[in-house]
């Protein structure tokens, strides 16, 4: 939670139970550098407190990517793959900003990878359960875990 | 305007009470219910990074109960009541009047029951905070998940990553013939912090 990672072929990097949190998966298939980022937070900007990059999707995957063109990736290369955001109690008044922060984080992670180009190919957002996935630099497929359901590649 | 972290140093002596006497109240409530003895320890309150809050009950992967409720009225917000699979199992299938080596997953009605239990306790944390500070403070209906630690938890880290680097948790251990474990988190709003803390005749 609120934290990053990049590795090369053959490795896999993992994030176990993202709720509302979205992970955002970015992959080179050239090099094979991959990255992946737990973020909790659509938008650095708006909150006091935000000494830790990786906890915001603004200046979380800004970091991710910046990370992965220092080890060599393509810039013209890398995709990108999100999940999690999900609503996961159906709360309707509790406070003002619990509400859907799911949806927010997935709204905020597609715009800041369509500001740095990063085609987005794939996603697997919302509904109410948590999602524990799985990057695998070898091929590029991320692999999205829930409890009670069939585990699937996208 | 001081920091949470400034807060919550400030009156954690408080909130261990507030948890001691909800805590307190919760277990007469479900001793009640069950028609059992229960025991309870001393709550623990941790204070703890919002990073580590998705490993602070288990594993993150670990399947866990957990019952929200928004709170309103004087101050805002919202509270969680966590429980382990085991514990969660052990009350409802006293609840429910089925052996206690039933495991099998909950349906809509032991979902409903997990509600009820969680109203209960939230309502024995409430009244306790309420009686202390004087606010008038009312819960919404409950909602309940079953799913991973990490996730359930993603809640209550965003919650307090929002305004701090921090978490406030605080921890029950209740006991019959099996150990209860109980995990509480309140969450009010920033500025309902305050007012909870002002209440309660503590500087701000």
């Amino acid at each position: 939670m609120a934290d990053l990672n990049i590795c090369k072929a053959p490795d896999v990097l993992t994030t176990i139970g993202l709720g509302s949190c979205i992970g955002i998966a970015l992959y080179d298939p050239v090099t094979k550098i991959s990255g992946l980022a737990h973020i909790m937070l659509p938008d650095s900007t708006q909150i006091r407190n935000n000494s830790n990059i990786a906890k915001f999707a603004d200046t979380g995957i800004q970091k991710l990517y910046d990370d992965m063109i220092k080890a060599g990736a393509n810039r013209t290369k890398i995709v990108a793959k999100i999940a999690g955001g999900a609503k996961m109690f159906e709360l309707s008044n509790a406070g003002t900003q619990g509400i859907n922060i799911g949806e927010k984080n997935a709204i905020a992670s597609r715009e800041k990878l369509k500001s740095l180009g990063i085609p987005l190919i794939a996603e697997d957002t919302g509904l109410n359960f948590g999602r524990t996935v799985e990057l695998y630099s070898e091929t590029g497929q991320f692999l999205i875990k829930a409890v009670g359901k069939q585990e699937k590649y996208i | 305007m001081i920091s949470l972290q400034e807060v919550n140093e400030k009156y954690l002596d408080v909130l261990t009470e507030i948890g001691n006497i909800g805590a307190g109240n919760a277990t007469t409530a479900i001793a009640d219910m069950l028609g059992l003895r229960i025991d309870m320890n001393v709550p623990q309150v941790q204070f703890l990074p919002v990073e580590e809050i998705g490993t602070s009950i288990g594993a993150e992967d670990e399947v866990i109960v957990g019952i929200m409720l928004g709170v309103g009225s004087d101050i805002d917000g919202s509270m969680m009541f966590l429980m382990d699979m085991n514990s969660a199992h052990h009350i409802i299938n006293r609840l429910m009047m089925r052996p206690d080596d039933y495991m099998e997953d909950f349906d809509e009605m032991d979902l409903s029951a997990v509600k009820e239990v969680g109203n209960i306790i939230a309502g024995s944390y409430l009244s306790a905070l309420s009686g202390l500070t004087g606010l008038t403070i009312t819960p919404t209906v409950p909602f309940v998940a079953v799913d991973m630690a990490a996730a359930i938890l993603s809640v209550p880290a965003i919650q307090f990553g929002m305004f701090g680097d921090n978490a406030l948790m605080i921890k029950t251990e209740f006991s019959d013939e099996m150990k209860i474990n109980g995990y509480f988190i309140l969450m009010p709003e920033e500025e309902s912090y305050e007012k909870i803390l002002s209440s309660l005749g503590l500087p701000v």
